[in-house]
C-alpha cells in the first residue's frame, strides 16, 4: 500500500512537470498561434520580460518567455536566445510576419488573455521553474 | 568562409537578419552550441545598435576553423564616450528604440559579456567600428 502510494505521488509528480504547448494554453486561457511544427515540446523555464535587452542576458536555453512586447524584434530575440515559446498576454495578436518568422525558427507562439502578472502566477504555480 | 551584410539605419523590421544568417551558417557547421548563442547575441546586439544609432553599416564575418571574427562598420553619429557607454543603463536610445524593447544601456556590456573579445572604435560624427572575436574551443 505504502509502495502503492509512492508510485502514485512519483507519477503524479512527473506528470505536474511535464507541462507541454497544450497545458501552457490550458492553463492561461490562451489559444496556440502556432506550434512551429513541435506540438509535444515540453516546457520546464520561463522567464517574463517587456525588455528585450534583459532576454538576451539569460544564461538558460529552451525557454518560454511571456511579454507584452508585440513586434518583430520579440521574434528575433527569441531566435537568439534559443527561446522555444512566446506568450504574448493581454490580448496581444501577433502578425502574419512575425507567425512567419516564429515557424522558420522553430518558436511556437501562444496568446493569452491574461495579464502578465496573472500569467506567470499560474505558471508558476505549475511548477515552470523561473530563472533565477 | 567570408560573409559580406548590409544594414540599413533606422529599419528594425530588418533588424537581427544578419544575425540570423550567421547563427544559421554556424549551426550548419557544428559549431558548440554555447559558442553560437554568445555570437549571435553579441552579434545581435550590435547589429541592433547599428539600426537604432547609426545611417548604414556594413557587417564582414570571417569563420577559419579556430574562430569567428565579425567586423562590423557604420557611417553614424559615433560614440563620444565609449567609457561611458559600456556602463550598464547609459544610453542615447530614441523612444522608438525603447519601444522595440532594447535602449536600456545594457547592450554593450552584453556584447562584451558574450565576446572572447571586443574592440570598439568611434569617431564622432563619422562613426563606430566594432570587433568581435569568438573562438570555437570554448576551454580557449
Amino acid at each position: 500500500m505504502q509502495l502503492n502510494l509512492w508510485a502514485i505521488h512519483f507519477e503524479m509528480a512527473a506528470t505536474n512537470n511535464l507541462v507541454n504547448l497544450e497545458k501552457i494554453a490550458q492553463l492561461l486561457d490562451g489559444q496556440i498561434i502556432t506550434d512551429a511544427g513541435n506540438p509535444n515540446r515540453i516546457i520546464e523555464g520561463a522567464f517574463a520580460s517587456d525588455l528585450m535587452s534583459d532576454v538576451l542576458t539569460l544564461p538558460t536555453n529552451h525557454l518560454l518567455l511571456l511579454t507584452g512586447l508585440v513586434n518583430i524584434q520579440a521574434i528575433r530575440t527569441a531566435e537568439m536566445s534559443d527561446i522555444d515559446c512566446i506568450v504574448f498576454v493581454r490580448n496581444k495578436k501577433v502578425t502574419v510576419e512575425m507567425t512567419n518568422l516564429a515557424n522558420e525558427n522553430g518558436i511556437a507562439i501562444i496568446h493569452s488573455p491574461f495579464s502578465m502578472y496573472k500569467a506567470s502566477g499560474i505558471l508558476y504555480q505549475a511548477g515552470i521553474k523561473p530563472v533565477y | 568562409m567570408h560573409f559580406k551584410y548590409h544594414v540599413e539605419g533606422g529599419n528594425f523590421s530588418q533588424a537581427g537578419f544578419t544575425s540570423s544568417q550567421v547563427k544559421k551558417t554556424l549551426k550548419q557547421l557544428n559549431v558548440d552550441g554555447e559558442v553560437i548563442r554568445r555570437t549571435v547575441i553579441a552579434l545581435y546586439e550590435a547589429e541592433v545598435n547599428i539600426v537604432a544609432h547609426a545611417y548604414k553599416g556594413n557587417i564582414a564575418v570571417d569563420i577559419d576553423p579556430e574562430k569567428i571574427s565579425i567586423l562590423l562598420d557604420d557611417e553614424g553619429p559615433g560614440i563620444p564616450d565609449i567609457q561611458k557607454a559600456m556602463e550598464v543603463g547609459y544610453s542615447t536610445a530614441t523612444p522608438q528604440v525603447r519601444e522595440m524593447g532594447f535602449g536600456a544601456g545594457m547592450g554593450l556590456s552584453n556584447m562584451k559579456n558574450n565576446s572572447d573579445r571586443l574592440d570598439i572604435n568611434s569617431v564622432v560624427g563619422k562613426g563606430t567600428r566594432v570587433m568581435i572575436i569568438n573562438y570555437f574551443n570554448p576551454t580557449r
